[in-house]
């Protein structure tokens, strides 16, 4: 279990976390999502005291982190994966970390089966791609096989069979009974692997919520229409009380009512409709329209970002 | 592919306390793993007795022809020990390797998740280090002396161990390329990026020096003797300049620069986000 009370961290005049709040169960997956440059990273840096915080706390199991005398078996945790010495070997540098926590030599070579890793062991890390550093990275955190597992963005240079195994890892860990806190700027992958979310941006709470609840509240209903008469088409829309938003190729996204609905109005009108269609708002729309004010980097079109 | 979980061993709830012999066990692993370590012992070995060996012999072969300044202060010990010089700069930057490459791979991020007892991990380091240099230091400088006096003794001008000085002498090289490592530890501590703290430790230990003598006469002695190179001097000297330090003021000037380097180091690893 990961609690943080109001964890707050100002570098300089950015507050990159803004007074966040939440508790990370045991049990379930927790997506921690949010937009590139939200916070996500610097708040996994608090919980492992990597970096001090400005306000507020947060504890691992009940304790700060560095209260833990042995913290690899309380928690394992992956944030960088090119972040190892690239002239050590994948075993020396698990070995070194087991040494360093008093776990078994043993257990090397258990973690690098685990995660697929035993033929390369004897290999020097700098010429691992970045899915063998990921797979590294998440056996140096299951090297103590700690109850409490923390991934920043770990499907980062997976190809799909990678990404297909970790999902189903992290909900074995998690169907284990550990606590797994995985971040990602990818809703989508959230979605598949998570049952709860936290979702931050620009270091401040957005929600806290099952990930069923977000996308039942986030999906909208959209039905898209094409029609020769626009014109009239939209005098109707605008009547009736409809939201229309005109698509990039001519077309209208009508919110509100259902493809029923606007069927039987433009047939009471004599309106020719080419197009009828509902279309679901996916799952990346939705986390942009609640992320969109909070995104950082913003790309304005051709030429530089001002 | 394995998708399972399970574990060998189940560790989960029992809970253990680590002890610096974890740690220190975890370092020395550390030192041994990377080729780096065995490339600095090895350029030091090489130029600590291989230039001391090639200055001698080159004394040697023009022995008769030396000018009498030469013949007045000749110290077979100190001259022997001459690739000191040129071998600490190959410890120095192993010692400011030793920390700056934590921070320029961003391992150093896994070592503080590993042990976030900072100050334990340092101590570790410096422990580790410390053991494994003074070994290296004695053997290169034992091999630089043996064989420079093995060239003096065909002029009979060899010093011996059992000389007044000259064993305390040998060890006090030896000792003194640790304390460089160490400094370079501490100054890489502090700067946490290796190209800036090589240029540092190798100003401190070259460039300063030569700086120091373009100041007044009068600023020079009290500020020279002072300074890294000039206090290591101190202690493998047997013959004593009128102005340099004694042997024991020489470690102890040593040991101020190594503390002070490494207490900078120590308060800004604890203060400092990693």
């Amino acid at each position: 279990m990961i609690e943080a009370v109001g964890l707050t961290k100002r570098f300089g005049s950015t507050l990159a976390v803004d007074h966040l709040d939440f508790t990370v169960q045991p049990g379930i997956v927790t997506g921690f999502l949010g937009p590139n440059g939200a916070g996500k990273s610097t708040t996994m840096r608090l919980i492992l005291g990597l970096d001090r915080p400005t306000a507020g706390r947060v504890t691992v199991n009940g304790r700060p982190y560095a209260k833990h005398g042995a913290p690899l078996r309380e928690v394992g945790a992956l944030l960088d994966a090119k972040a190892v010495h690239p002239g050590r070997t994948a075993a020396a540098h698990l070995f070194v970390l087991a040494q360093s926590n008093g776990i078994p030599a043993g257990r090397v070579d258990e973690v690098l089966a685990l995660v697929g890793l035993t033929e390369v062991a004897k290999r020097r890390v700098g010429g691992f791609s970045l899915g063998m550093s990921q797979r590294l990275g998440i056996a140096a955190a299951m090297l103590g096989d700690p109850g409490v597992l923390m991934f920043d963005e770990p499907v980062n240079g997976l190809d799909p069979e990678g990404i297909l195994w970790i999902r189903n890892f992290l909900r074995n860990l998690a169907a284990e009974g550990r606590t797994v806190f995985v971040s990602s700027h990818l809703m989508s992958e959230m979605a598949l692997t998570a049952e709860h979310l936290i979702v931050i941006g620009r270091g401040r709470m957005i929600a806290d919520t099952s990930v069923t609840d977000f996308v039942g509240r986030a999906s909208q209903q959209l039905v898209r229409v094409r029609s020769p008469r626009m014109a009239e088409f939209s005098a109707l829309a605008t009547e009736s009380g409809w939201t229309i938003t005109p698509t990039s190729d001519g077309a209208l996204e009508v919110a509100g009512p259902s493809a029923a609905q606007i069927g039987d109005a433009v047939a009471a009108r004599g309106i020719a409709v080419h197009e009828l269609t509902e279309v679901q708002a996916s799952l990346e729309e939705a986390f942009m329209e609640l992320t969109g004010d909070s995104v950082e980097f913003h790309a304005t079109g051709v030429g530089m970002a001002s | 592919m394995n998708t399972t979980v399970a574990s060998g061993a189940n560790y989960t709830g029992i809970s253990t306390k680590t002890s610096i012999f974890d740690v220190l066990r975890s370092e020395l692993t550390k030192l041994r793993t990377v080729r780096s370590t065995y490339w600095s012992f090895l350029v030091t070995l090489v130029l600590v007795a291989g230039l001391s060996i090639l200055i001698a012999s080159a004394v040697v072969s023009r022995w008769d022809q030396r000018p009498p300044r030469e013949r007045i202060g000749f110290d077979p010990t100190a001259l022997g020990l001459a690739g000191v010089f040129l071998g600490q700069l190959a410890i120095g930057v192993l010692g400011v390797l030793v920390i700056t490459s934590e921070y320029s791979t961003g391992s150093i991020r896994v070592s503080l998740a590993a042990v976030p007892q900072r100050l334990r991990m340092l101590f570790a380091k410096v422990g580790v280090f410390s053991l494994v240099t003074v070994v290296v230091g004695v053997v290169s400088c034992f091999a630089a002396f043996l064989g420079s006096q093995a060239l003096f003794a065909t002029k009979n001008a060899a010093a011996h161990l059992g000389d007044p000085g000259v064993t305390r002498a040998v060890l006090g090289a030896a000792v003194y390329l640790t304390l460089v490592g160490l400094l370079g530890l501490g100054i890489g501590g502090i700067l946490r990026r290796t190209p800036a703290a090589i240029s540092i430790l190798v100003g401190l230990l070259l460039v300063v020096p030569i700086l120091v003598g373009f100041l007044p006469q009068s600023w020079q002695a009290p500020i020279a003797r002072y300074l890294p190179s000039a206090a290591g001097q101190s202690m493998f000297a047997v013959q004593h300049a009128s102005d340099a330090l004694s042997p024991g003021k020489g470690l102890l000037v040593m040991l101020i620069w190594v503390v002070v380097s490494l207490g900078g180091a120590a308060v800004l690893l604890v203060r400092r986000d990693a």
